[in-house]
């Protein structure tokens, strides 16, 4: 019974990473950038639960969708805001590197200005999910309400994604940028307003996976995204970077590892063996679990 | 006749490298107007310089009696002018029919898009059979005709064809140069990039010739045909 209590949880664990690992993704899919301060929208969507449920003295029901909503639009505005102002001007430099030095830019940017702001004591998140959960096989599996709603949410964004993408014009404008701005600017579709709704929809998911990951893990501070924001750059990797399917696999892999391990193995080495297993698979498989093997015939 | 488009004294920079040197041509409507020259000539830059993908330095692009030279690329294609890229550059990882789709993104009538669908899978029955196939596993002479089908989706008043001819079997560049001529004989305008000047010249109702950036030659395309400099350097004769 512990092992499914432990697998659940990872699964839940997951769930978050594959969350993040999606909104890395996308961008890169689409913008073919690595946005090295996602982990960090993280973050200011959890202030922004915070702060909101605060001041409007939090606890009901109401205030914490209120929250939440308002903390996935201000980071969908903070996503476009950074796009449009850090990124786009160094779209089509002469080095890749550029765009990536800036990202780690903003990345330092919000947590120094989080630490400004709030200061580095951390900061007690009362949870957004206040369902105390599930009991089976009388209270010998007790799965937590957190728990249930991360893995549903991820899954909803999941299906909601793939059907945006594949059955509307937007998600096809989408994936035509993400293989050849050219071509797509050649058939009429506006490349920067397709760049920026892609940053806006992966900064939105930044949020939920916020709230979902402050509410399982109450301790904020501003550098509550900087991990998470790795570990779901090596989720969307391993699943194969641009690939949505392969964030979610590589997502749930990661968190299922990351929890068995530190269950079973040690602690202390979970980290070490959730990098291993990145390295493992990028030696045999370069391009990821779900990786295109890109095939051109002339 | 009346110029469908104008473009004078055009240059493009491509840092400090003068790419395009103030080239001026017309091409009137109804026409099949070739550009022929060598790699390297400008003939690619010209043509992504009119559909907006690359901004003019100085010079005047006029469409239909409006200029359009500062006209963002994305809106080019609205306004009937499409482009078959060099190399095609299809989607390669959607399907045939969501390439093709792509290339009506611009129209938002879904009768219009099943009519001309027809159309297109008529002229190309190939494209029809091939319709949920990626496009990425079609071949060369595949690819070019599912770009050519693309642009036509758009309903093109113009189309600007890039080297239609590269890298296809002599069967396939006849099949590409009919098309050509028939879609010509649809009522589009075609403006024509070609190394293989010998073939464009035989299609085309007038051409220029362009080298290093500069146009070195006009004329009717029978004339250039014969014209002794030309057989020389383009026709290897």
């Amino acid at each position: 019974m512990s092992f499914l209590t432990y697998l659940i949880n990872g699964l839940s664990l997951g769930s978050i990473y594959a969350i993040i690992a999606l909104g890395y993704t996308m961008v890169y899919g689409i913008a073919k950038m690595l946005n090295f301060a996602h982990g960090d929208f993280i973050m200011v969507g959890c202030y922004i639960i915070f702060s909101v449920s605060g001041a409007i003295g939090g606890g009901s029901t109401m205030g914490v969708i209120l929250s939440v909503i308002l903390s996935v639009v201000l980071c969908s505005l903070l996503g476009i805001t950074t796009e449009f102002i850090a990124y786009r001007p160094l779209r089509g430099a002469a080095s890749p590197l550029a765009v990536l030095i800036t990202a780690i830019g903003v990345s330092y940017l919000l947590e120094n200005v989080a630490l400004l702001i709030f200061g580095a004591d951390v900061k007690s998140f009362s949870s957004v999910i206040t369902w105390q959960g599930l009991s089976f096989a009388d209270g010998q599996l007790r799965i937590q309400g957190v728990t249930i709603v991360t893995i549903v949410v991820s899954l909803v964004i999941l299906i909601c994604l793939q059907l945006f993408i594949n059955k509307t014009k937007q998600g096809q404008a989408m994936l035509a940028v993400a293989e050849d701005k050219g071509a797509a600017t050649l058939m009429g579709i506006n490349v920067n307003k397709t760049i920026m709704l892609t940053f806006a929809i992966g900064s939105a998911l930044a949020a939920v996976a916020g709230a979902l990951l402050c509410s399982a893990y109450p301790n904020l501070s501003p550098y509550v995204g900087a991990m998470p924001g790795i570990k779901a750059f090596v989720a969307a990797v391993l699943g194969g970077i641009g690939s949505i399917p392969g964030a979610m696999i590589g997502g749930l892999v990661l968190g299922i590892v990351e929890i068995l391990s530190k269950t079973y193995i040690s602690s202390q080495l979970s980290d070490a063996i959730v990098f291993g297993i990145l390295v493992i698979v990028l030696i045999v498989k370069p391009t990821g679990i779900l990786g295109k093997v890109i095939q051109e015939k002339v | 006749m009346e110029p469908i488009l104008e473009v004078n004294d055009l240059s493009v920079y491509y840092g400090v490298i003068q790419a395009l040197k103030g080239i001026s041509f017309k091409v009137n409507k109804g026409e099949v107007v070739a550009l022929i020259g060598a790699n390297g000539a400008g003939k690619t830059t010209t043509l992504h310089t009119l559909s907006g993908l690359i901004k003019a330095d100085t010079g005047l692009i006029k469409y239909k009696g409006e200029e359009i030279t500062k006209i963002p690329g994305h809106k080019i294609v609205s306004m009937g002018m499409a482009q078959v890229p060099e190399g095609r550059r299809v989607f390669a990882e959607m399907t045939v029919f969501q390439n093709l789709k792509m290339g009506a993104y611009t129209r938002d009538n879904s009768a219009e898009f099943q009519e001309t669908l027809e159309k297109i899978y008529t002229r190309f029955p190939r494209l029809k059979e091939r319709s949920s196939q990626l496009a990425g596993t079609l071949s060369g002479g595949e690819q070019q005709m599912l770009a050519m089908g693309r642009a036509l989706m758009s309903h093109p008043e113009i189309i600007l064809m890039d080297e239609p001819s590269m890298g296809l079997s002599p069967i396939f560049v006849n099949e590409i140069f009919n098309i050509i001529e028939d879609v010509n004989k649809d009522g589009v305008t075609v403006l024509l990039v070609e190394q293989n000047a010998k073939k464009a010249l035989s299609i085309a109702n007038r051409a220029y010739v362009l080298e290093t950036g500069s146009i070195v030659k006009e004329g009717n395309a029978a004339d250039l045909l014969n014209d002794e400099a030309i057989k020389k350097a383009y026709l290897g004769e």
